[in-house]
């Protein structure tokens, strides 16, 4: 689609600047799509890798608490559980990605897992809470990487539309306004020339 | 750089175990009442928030909200009967919205 501009040499040079600047525009953010995708693929890849790691990792952990809830019953369970002595808190700072904006987690523990007695409980729990808590650890891992894979899919959307905006629609556009403007100056170029042409044989003619 | 709490949300027989490590937990089966307690973890200074993946397929929405927000990262876990696979279901659209084509399907999965 033409620009609607009036066809002018000054319009012609201003259109001609912005071409050259949105090529420019479009090979960068072409370059940088690149990179996002490479280190989206990559962090993909490892976020699928620690899911499945997670999600075995708890399960089993449930299932070994299970266990020890079977050995006790569902009171002393509750009741050694529900005064954690332990406070798991997130350090939560940002990171520049390819300009993005992450979240960058660092797990602040406080105080220790054991926080009920021996006598009423099973060794069970014991080493059920210890597996959960190396879970835990994971689990929290895998929330970070995968906030980072979510923003920067988003980014590369973002950065795809633009590409494409680029590409297809202004670049286009620009194009072949310029041509457009280019032609209509020559013709009114040639237009011109056959007028005083067309007048100087008329003065001569008449003198 | 400030601290934040990590939660989570699901049925009592899964999350329970999760309170004696320190997270708060806020057991609950019904997808309503998941939804109040997510609407208000987002409002709240929560940065992790787990939740198991039957409720999360409930909330779809109100996940898909925040999805793009730096924080909170809200993640879905198996509860304790096993997983149902909407945790790598969701990284498979995630890539799908990126990239434009679903290239985790085969391949490397089959």
């Amino acid at each position: 689609m033409r620009l609607s501009v009036n066809a002018t040499r000054m319009e012609l040079l201003r259109l001609r600047k912005r071409l050259a600047i949105a090529r420019r525009g479009h090979k960068l953010l072409k370059d940088k799509q690149d990179e996002l995708m490479r280190q989206f693929m990559e962090l993909v890849k490892s976020v699928r890798g620690m899911r499945a790691q997670v999600e075995g990792q708890l399960h089993a952990a449930f299932q070994s608490f299970l266990l020890a809830r079977s050995t006790m019953s569902d009171q002393l369970v509750e009741e050694a559980i529900s005064f954690p002595g332990m406070k798991l808190r997130l350090k939560v700072s940002q990171r520049q990605l390819m300009n993005v904006r992450i979240p960058v987690m660092e797990t602040v523990v406080e105080g220790s897992i054991r926080c009920y007695g021996y006598a009423n409980t099973s060794g069970d729990l014991d080493i059920s809470l210890k597996f959960l808590e190396g879970v835990l650890e994971q689990s929290l891992k895998l929330a970070e990487a995968e906030k980072t894979m979510q923003l920067l899919a988003d980014e590369i959307e973002k950065t795809r539309r633009r590409v494409n905006a680029l590409e297809y629609t202004l670049i286009p556009n620009l194009v072949e306004t310029i041509r457009y403007i280019t032609m209509k100056l020559s013709e009114m170029e040639r237009s011109n020339l056959s007028r005083l042409m067309r007048i100087k044989d008329i003065i001569r003619a008449e003198g | 750089m400030n601290t934040s709490n990590i939660a989570v949300i699901g049925d009592k027989d899964s999350v329970l175990c999760f309170k004696a490590v320190g997270v708060s937990v806020f057991p609950t089966a019904e997808v309503d009442e998941a939804r109040e307690i997510l609407e208000k973890l987002i409002r709240g200074d929560y940065a992790v928030i787990f939740i198991t993946e039957p409720l999360a397929a409930g909330l779809e929405e109100e996940i898909q909200k925040v999805a793009f927000q730096p924080l909170p990262s809200v993640v879905l876990i198996p509860n304790s009967k096993g997983s149902l696979g909407t945790g790598a279901e969701r990284i498979r659209g995630v890539v799908k919205k990126a990239v434009g084509a679903d290239i985790l399907s085969d391949g490397e999965e089959g």
